[in-house]
């Protein structure tokens, strides 16, 4: 009875700031209900029984992408009022497009199969057969075994993603003062300071 | 149907409750006392006196800071955004508060002993940036908001060593759970392979709760205050509350990382006379001691050398080390 009550709080939570997002005027308001949206999705995954993937939601997008979205929104000085003033006209396009992808969806999971061998592999993410496994150790074993080439190719791909990231930002700028520790930490007295005997009255050539 | 319910949930929610309030008092208590070993400790340290007037020996000195605090009119600036404003602390204080239902105080002695312990601890620490970054930018104010980003790009920096400390730990543990991680056999070489760890998560937690020698968000000599500059009364008092309640946190995810929890020290079999509340408080004073020693002792870094010391020297090391732990696990068959 609890987990129907926390179903739908949770479920009626999620589907209102995910409105909010796209309600609210002030950008920085709507990534702050993004993230309780993500929130939301993350407690409908722990009553899934599936509390490693509610976590690894949270500690990803909550933890590290959402705060990097808010920063970005807050450093960005765009007028939020000027990019919506054309937004009426925009109305029916975005209409036929949501149209088009909802027609897409419906063909796409009336004629949905799944492979046999594919079959094989679902499991429940709850605790399931005789020895007790945390989920973490279920997905491990899946992922590590049948899933294996997917994985390391998936991980290539974001590895290639981060890779080009770097080389799109990355510019060399000129007359850029750095601190160089290794060279900091080398110099020695002997190489920078010489001690004179100044004579009286002589002073330092 | 209410004595059903009653007979289901009843009993148990008011035990829960019942635990809940006593953990609680005795982490805000702790912030009390908290606030106060620092400032002897520093002024120990600074052949000072510190506080010495409020009752015996100044014991009641955090009271009457915070009753002056409270006191005080809260004040919200006019151009702030007020929702978020005054939301800011009020997020930060429940996840600093939050994170303490997984700590496993003793054996068996935890409100919700859940499978993936460690990484709840995780989550939570890593969204306590959303309070700071909240403040910053709802101030309005061109202080709070460069601390409130500074602290964005620091919390973030820093979780990414942690997480992979984290990693190395429960690799050796092979368990998520803190009571197991408590209880897990550690052989010695163990102990020897994980010491490294432990110097970086201890660095790492100073950067992650914005103490000294990383307290760049609030830097009072180039931002006054950094983020909480515009807050006042009692505000401020959940802001300086959860920043406290965080170091305790963060010295107790240390104590059940690295310092073996509850058990005693040594696994001297003899002390464990002692029940086990009072090693775990010992250590976690042990680590709050750390954390004044660091406040009293190093000047402030600047911002690009904390950002190197993340990024360029954290990281690459605690990645090899990841590979190093798990390369020796699989050489000595320990893999648990």
């Amino acid at each position: 009875m609890l987990a129907t009550l926390a179903f739908y709080v949770f479920s009626a939570v999620l589907i209102f700031s995910a409105a909010m997002v796209i309600v609210v005027r002030n950008p920085v308001h709507s990534v702050l209900f993004l993230i309780l949206a993500f929130f939301n999705a993350a407690g409908l995954f722990i009553l899934l029984g599936a509390e490693f993937i509610g976590m690894i939601l949270v500690i990803v997008y909550v933890g590290a992408v959402a705060v990097l979205f808010l920063f970005v929104v807050m450093m960005l000085d765009i007028s939020f009022a000027d990019l919506r003033k054309g937004a009426v006209q925009f109305i029916p396009l975005g209409l036929f497009i949501g149209g088009v992808l909802l027609f897409q969806f419906y063909v796409l999971f009336q004629s949905w199969q799944i492979a046999p061998s594919a079959m094989l592999n679902i499991t429940t993410p709850s605790l399931s057969g005789e020895e007790e496994l945390t989920n973490a150790t279920q997905l491990g074993r899946i992922l590590y075994t049948d899933y294996v080439f997917a994985f390391q190719v998936s991980g290539l791909i974001l590895l290639v993603a981060m890779i080009g990231a770097i080389v799109l930002t990355h510019r060399q700028r000129a007359g850029v003062l750095r601190q160089k520790v290794a060279e900091q930490v080398a110099r020695k007295p002997s190489d920078v300071l010489e001690i004179k005997k100044v004579e009286t009255g002589s002073g330092v050539e | 149907m209410m004595m059903e319910l009653w007979n289901l949930y009843g009993m148990q929610t008011l035990m829960m409750l019942l635990h809940m309030v006593v953990l609680l008092v005795s982490v805000l208590l702790g912030v009390a006392y908290l606030s106060y070993f620092e400032r002897k400790i520093m002024g120990a340290m600074q052949m000072r006196q510190g506080p010495n007037t409020v009752g015996p020996f100044g014991l009641l000195q955090p009271f009457a800071d915070a009753l002056k605090l409270i006191s005080k009119e809260t004040i919200i600036p006019s151009q702030s955004n007020r929702a978020v404003f005054v939301l800011a602390p009020i997020v930060f204080t429940t996840l600093a508060l939050l994170a303490w239902s997984v700590i496993p105080v003793n054996a068996q002695w935890v409100l919700a002993d859940i499978n993936v312990g460690i990484l709840f601890l995780f989550a939570v620490s890593s969204m306590s940036v959303y309070g700071v970054i909240m403040a910053g930018w709802a101030s309005n104010s061109k202080y709070a908001f460069l601390g409130g980003m500074r602290s964005a790009s620091q919390m973030v920096s820093y979780e990414v060593s942690m997480g992979l400390v984290i990693v190395t730990v429960i690799l050796c543990v092979g368990s998520m759970n803190l009571s197991d991680i408590v209880t897990a056999p550690r052989p010695w070489w163990m102990q020897i392979l994980l010491f490294p760890m432990l110097i970086i998560f201890l660095v790492s937690i100073l950067a992650e709760t914005n103490r000294a020698p990383f307290d760049l968000p609030e830097g009072e000599s180039e931002l006054s205050g950094g983020f909480m500059v515009e807050y006042s009364a009692a505000t401020f008092v959940l802001f300086f509350l959860s920043e406290y309640a965080n170091m305790i946190l963060m010295s107790a995810i240390t104590v059940v990382l690295f310092l073996g929890g509850w058990l005693p020290p040594f696994g001297i079999e003899a002390l464990s006379i002692v029940p086990g509340v009072i090693w775990f408080v010992l250590k976690i004073c042990l680590i709050l001691f750390f954390f004044v020693w660091c406040r009293a002792t190093f000047p402030r870094y600047r911002y690009d050398q904390l950002m190197r010391l993340g990024w360029k020297i954290f990281l690459p090391f605690s990645l090899l080390w990841v590979v190093v732990v798990a390369g020796t696990l699989i050489m000595m068959d320990a893999v648990p």
